[in-house]
């Protein structure tokens, strides 16, 4: 079980009243493109939303939390902290703060 | 008597205005997709129900919304806007050569037979069709692989397909206009297309009648008079009679030729709306009056329309999407403003009031006539 937070904008477009959602992540080792992908796969209107539809790369106004740490420039196919891949920590979805 | 539908697209979200035939009390509905960008609505002609947004930040990128009961509610279709084949390059702000991206939906056009088929325009400049109500989008390629395309530009605004006509008459014609290439058409279905800019004199540009690099803001079209066209360009307002093989300058007697929208009256192909702006270094009106001008004779002489339009202090501008005309007899006039004030004029321009004027800033105004 992964928890996932979205930011505010996300969590309407995918009708998520809770500030967090719970993915269920198949597979043995859990990376951030299995959350996404996980993520994607319940919320299709997400799609392109996080990632770049070409590119499959980070958009780049988002970034991923976890931990406390910014996971945002690690690769996407390396494992994710334990405490996020055993549920006990959220997995951040944040919009960047930008703009005045 | 007929009702009237107003979608406005604003920078924080869009809204729905609604009145009767009177057009004098209104009700305003939303915002719908609160904090995002939404550049235009478009109801289809066919299915006025039927309704395409086009929602956006710069976090999350591009959405489009679809709505089947008139805006009451919505839901997301695709947004995956997917270059057809292999993807070349423009020009950027300093003529290095730029690959094509996707960057976001400038403009919607329903189809005027079939609720499910709607084109959308596109930055980088391209035009993309779908026949699903929006369930996929498939390139309209030959525009963009035009032999010209690698010499476009961007305008201030990003290389952007703002405009599409469609004509009644003829459904393979189409109209699109490029800011930074200028105005294009096809005559089978969008497959090819030829540049329509013969007669356009851009002095900023080192070969000032190219065939393309124009900065075209708008174009206009009278649905039973297809090739009469009108042209809000970067400096002139211009008329073409032959479908756009060939335009002149009707500018006229305008205090300034440089603005975003242009209109025509829905029931006199010659009555035409422009919204000078005071230059294209300042975007906004002259010394601080909000003033529509109207032709009655297709352009040449212009009447400045005030009645009702703040005179004073005013210092707003007035985007290419964000003026439109309804259907009733008495042709309704409407625009919005950078300052989030949405104007009516009941009677042709004569005479102007706000339906709201607190909105956040407007970026399109698409008026739909209802029964």
């Amino acid at each position: 079980m992964i928890r996932v937070v979205l930011p505010h904008h996300l969590r309407n477009l995918a009708g998520c009243r809770d500030r967090e959602v719970i993915l269920q992540v198949a597979g043995g080792i859990v990376t951030q493109r299995k959350i996404l992908d996980a993520l994607e796969a319940r919320f299709p209107q997400l799609g392109g939303t996080v990632r770049d539809y070409e590119t499959g790369a980070r958009r780049p106004l988002v970034r991923f939390f976890g931990c406390g740490m910014d996971l945002s420039l690690e690769s996407p196919d390396a494992p994710v902290p334990d405490t996020i891949s055993r549920g006990e920590e959220p997995y951040r979805i944040v919009g960047s703060v930008a703009g005045g | 008597m007929g009702r009237v539908r107003v979608l406005v697209g604003t920078r924080k979200g869009a809204f729905i205005l609604s009145a009767d035939g009177n057009r004098r009390d209104w009700e305003i509905d939303g915002p719908h997709f609160g904090g995002w960008e939404v550049y235009h609505i478009n109801g289809s002609r066919v299915n006025p129900d039927r309704l395409y947004a086009a929602q956006a930040t710069g976090w999350f990128g591009q959405l489009v919304q679809k709505s089947d009961d008139g805006g009451k509610s919505w839901n997301p279709v695709s947004n995956k806007f997917a270059f057809e084949g292999e993807v070349g390059t423009h020009l950027d702000f300093d003529d290095t050569p730029r690959p094509w991206g996707f960057k976001r939906v400038w403009h919607f056009e329903s189809s005027l037979s079939d609720p499910d088929t709607v084109y959308a325009g596109v930055e980088d400049a391209a035009l993309f069709r779908s026949t699903d109500g929006g369930q996929s989008w498939l390139e309209l390629a030959g525009l963009r692989n035009h032999p010209s395309s690698t010499g476009w530009h961007p305008g201030a605004g990003g290389l952007c397909l703002h405009t599409i006509l469609l004509d009644r008459g003829d459904p393979n014609r189409l109209i699109v206009a490029i800011s930074v290439a200028g105005a294009f058409r096809s005559l089978d279905g969008g497959f090819s297309w030829q540049p329509i800019n013969q007669g356009l004199h851009s002095d900023y540009m080192p070969e000032p009648d190219a065939e393309v690099g124009h900065c075209v803001h708008r174009l206009a079209m009278h649905p039973i008079r297809p090739d009469l066209l009108f042209m809000q360009s970067h400096r002139n307002i211009m008329r073409s009679d032959n479908g756009g093989d060939s335009w002149s300058n009707v500018s006229g007697n305008l205090p300034s030729d440089f603005g975003f929208p242009i209109s025509v009256h829905a029931h006199e192909p010659e009555t035409v709306y422009v919204v000078p702006m005071k230059s294209d270094s300042e975007h906004y009106p002259d010394e601080g009056h909000l003033r529509v001008y109207r032709s009655r004779t297709g352009g040449n002489e212009w009447e400045p329309l005030s009645s009702g339009l703040p005179q004073k202090d005013c210092y707003v501008n007035v985007l290419r999407d964000a003026m439109d005309v309804d259907t009733l007899d008495d042709c309704g006039v409407y625009f919005g403003t950078s300052g989030g004030a949405v104007y009516v004029s009941p009677d042709g321009g004569d005479h102007w009031t706000a339906i709201t004027q607190n909105l956040p800033p407007v970026m399109s105004v698409q008026v739909q006539t209802l029964p």
